[in-house]
């Protein structure tokens, strides 16, 4: 039974039966509007609601202008920071799930993935009354620097200054700490599935051989997880170069994304046509950025 | 052969508890230098928790393990002079052969000369010359083995460990492996300290073996003393074959001993045993030291028998179950009193197994220096 069902080249019919429906999906509700999207990049504002398809490249030519274009590369540096924070913070941690005792696991991963079942928006608002000028980051920092000053009148000195709140939000710092807080979970999952693979004996056997424990990290360690880390990277950076909400909420007005200001022409502008080939632009870049992973990983296939 | 050496690995009432298991259990004992020194039993019997601590993957609980006269007590593994083979081989899937073998020289910042010339050298005692460029996932389990030997041996430990070094290969490789290790134990000279739970692998291998039981050592002695001298029940029993017969010890002088054993018989010895008498005590018989006769064979029977006085180390039975196993048959023999017990005979000739067969009457003989007596 089950080699009828595996060799589907040879039971056409059950498995058209299974593919037709999610087929009928992806192509109704993504390749479709997709298209059209695609299509109105190379159109023109006809009226307040008509686009003329006319072929044209404006739309790209606008699109790669360096107001644009320095906004596409600050977003890859944002991106880019935020996936290299994730991936410091998030080896430890998901080394130090692989080597806790097996009844801990199930709920260290739970705590990594509860997040996921919180609505990113309401976790973000709740970030933002953690840092805001009244928040507890704010309230902590002041009660430190209060702490502070009344040691120096401990020892004869003068008080310092009253406390001001520190401006945590609206800036590119609370962008780049916001993100790292929603994607970090992309990040731990990968990791930690590319470690808990890794046979732990491959570790003693290092040190076995007189390696320390950083030498073991370096050379046995990292190389083995490669796997995991180019994919929680992918899929870290990815989501990151197209965030919305993050810097919409957090950012100042010098921290806007890509993602902002495509909003802004497909609402507030009105101007779908140059709005849909920013997009594209950006899913160019990142199929660019998904073709050389699976080139890498290819590679890494016919070299093992 | 190593009597007399100094012990390089000394083992002082060590104990390692997880929570409330007890793995290890009180063990005390030495390792000679030189020798090829087997840790024999069953799996969770606590043999792989001491050789992990000899390599210092484990902490002690209580207890001191002292390698060539140094306390390990504070030395990472990575600074203790002994390599480990792992059951896994663990062979570092992303390093071709010369990358492996060479890993710990390169670590210990020996010369690349030296380094090439060392692991050309190891890979030629484990007969892995020509491979030095292949992948781990190119080989077999055999030849990683090999490797994960290289790769410690490269090192010139005073001791290498084998954790279930031959486990995971097929039958005939296995065999094969067997005599290549204590070869290679031979011709290299470092101590060789093995776990195993594989009685015939302990056996063949080893100059002495500790038997593990419940985290204790059963008996520490080289293969014959374990096979012919078994300290106790346990040990008789898990190495080789054996019947066992609850007795009572009748008799008991410096030059004889009497067992009277309900299921068995009467049993004669022909050296004393050292306990009290009237003891309960037991009778181990190992199943190819009976002889194996056609009744009415009397007087042949009795002959051979003849250490013994009359009416002693004799048994009758119908046959109950048969194996041919080729080289031997092993027969199920019921005794008159119901009890089981299992002869074994060599198949001296090609016609040798149709001797006997199902339910047929046989009598049974051993010698007097056959049963081992067992006090507990």
């Amino acid at each position: 039974m089950s080699g009828a069902l595996q060799d589907w080249k040879s039971q056409k019919k059950p498995f058209a039966a299974v593919a037709t429906a999610p087929v009928f999906w992806l192509g109704l509700f993504f390749i479709a509007p997709m298209t059209i999207v695609w299509l109105y990049s190379f159109g023109q504002n006809a009226g307040p609601a008509d686009i003329d398809i006319s072929g044209t490249l404006d739309n790209y030519k606008r699109a790669t202008e360096w107001l644009y274009l320095s906004i596409f590369l600050k977003s890859f540096a944002v991106a880019a920071l935020t996936t290299l924070i994730c991936l410091i913070i998030g080896f430890p941690v998901a080394m130090a799930i692989t080597f806790a005792a097996p009844k801990w696991r199930p709920w260290l991963l739970l705590g990594i993935m509860l997040p996921f079942w919180t609505n990113l928006l309401i976790r973000t608002y709740a970030l933002m009354a953690l840092m805001g000028s009244n928040g507890y980051m704010n309230k902590g920092l002041g009660g430190l620097w209060d702490g502070a000053s009344w040691l120096r009148t401990l020892v004869g000195m003068q008080p310092l200054e009253a406390w001001t709140p520190v401006q945590l939000l609206y800036n590119n710092f609370a962008v780049v700490l916001g993100l790292v807080y929603v994607h970090l979970p992309f990040m731990v999952l990968p990791l930690y599935s590319a470690l808990d693979r890794l046979d732990k004996s491959l570790i003693e056997a290092s040190l076995d051989l007189g390696a320390g424990h950083f030498k073991t990290f370096m050379k046995i360690v990292v190389p083995l997880a490669a796997p995991g880390i180019f994919a929680g990277v992918m899929i870290t950076l990815v989501p990151a170069l197209g965030a919305y909400l993050t810097p919409d909420l957090m950012g100042g007005t010098d921290s806007q994304m890509i993602a902002n200001v495509i909003e802004r022409q497909f609402k507030r502008a009105n101007d779908w046509p140059f709005g849909a080939a920013l997009s594209f632009l950006l899913i160019y870049a990142m199929f660019i950025l998904i073709a050389l992973q699976s080139m890498r990983a290819n590679k890494v296939k016919e070299a093992g | 052969m190593t009597e007399g050496k100094q012990p390089i690995i000394e083992i002082r009432n060590v104990s390692k508890r997880f929570g409330k298991v007890t793995a290890v259990d009180n063990i005390s004992l030495d390792i000679r230098a030189g020798e090829f020194f087997v840790l024999l039993g069953p799996s969770g019997c606590g043999k792989t928790t001491l050789l992990r601590m000899i390599a210092g993957f484990e902490m002690p609980t209580e207890g001191q393990i002292i390698i060539d006269g140094q306390d390990m007590s504070l030395v990472p593994p990575n600074k203790r002079p002994v390599n480990m083979v792992f059951q896994s081989y663990a062979v570092f899937p992303h390093m071709n052969v010369t990358d492996n073998v060479g890993y710990g020289l390169r670590i210990s910042g020996i010369s690349k000369a030296e380094t090439r010339d060392r692991v050309a050298e190891a890979l030629e005692l484990v007969k892995l010359g020509g491979f030095e460029d292949r992948m781990p996932d190119q080989m077999s389990g055999g030849q990683r083995q090999r490797v994960a030997l290289a790769r410690s041996l490269v090192m010139r430990p005073k001791v290498l460990l084998l954790d279930e070094p031959l486990s995971a290969l097929d039958a005939k490789l296995r065999a094969q492996m067997q005599f290549e290790l204590a070869d290679l134990q031979d011709k290299v000279g470092i101590t060789f300290v093995t776990v195993t739970h594989d009685q015939d692998e302990a056996l063949s291998m080893a100059s002495r073996v500790a038997v593990i039981n419940k985290g204790e050592v059963a008996q520490l002695a080289p293969p014959s003393d374990l096979y012919e001298y078994p300290a106790n029940r346990f040990v008789a029993d898990f190495v080789g074959s054996v019947n066992i017969f609850e007795g009572r010890l009748t008799l008991d002088e410096p030059d004889k001993a009497a067992v009277n054993c309900p299921g068995l018989g009467k049993i004669y010895l022909n050296h004393g045993v050292t306990g009290p008498h009237g003891a309960n005590v037991w009778i181990a018989l190992r199943p190819e030291k009976i002889y194996l006769h056609v009744p009415g064979e009397g007087k042949a029977v009795r002959a051979a028998a003849q250490d013994a006085p009359d009416g002693h180390n004799l048994a009758r039975g119908t046959i109950k179950g048969m194996s041919y196993l080729g080289d031997v048959t092993l027969y199920d023999i019921q005794l008159e009193g119901g009890h089981i017990i299992r002869v074994s005979r060599p198949n001296l000739s090609r016609h040798d197994q149709e001797d006997f067969t199902w339910d047929d009457k046989v009598s049974m003989h051993w010698r007097a220096d056959s049963p081992v007596v067992l006090l507990s």
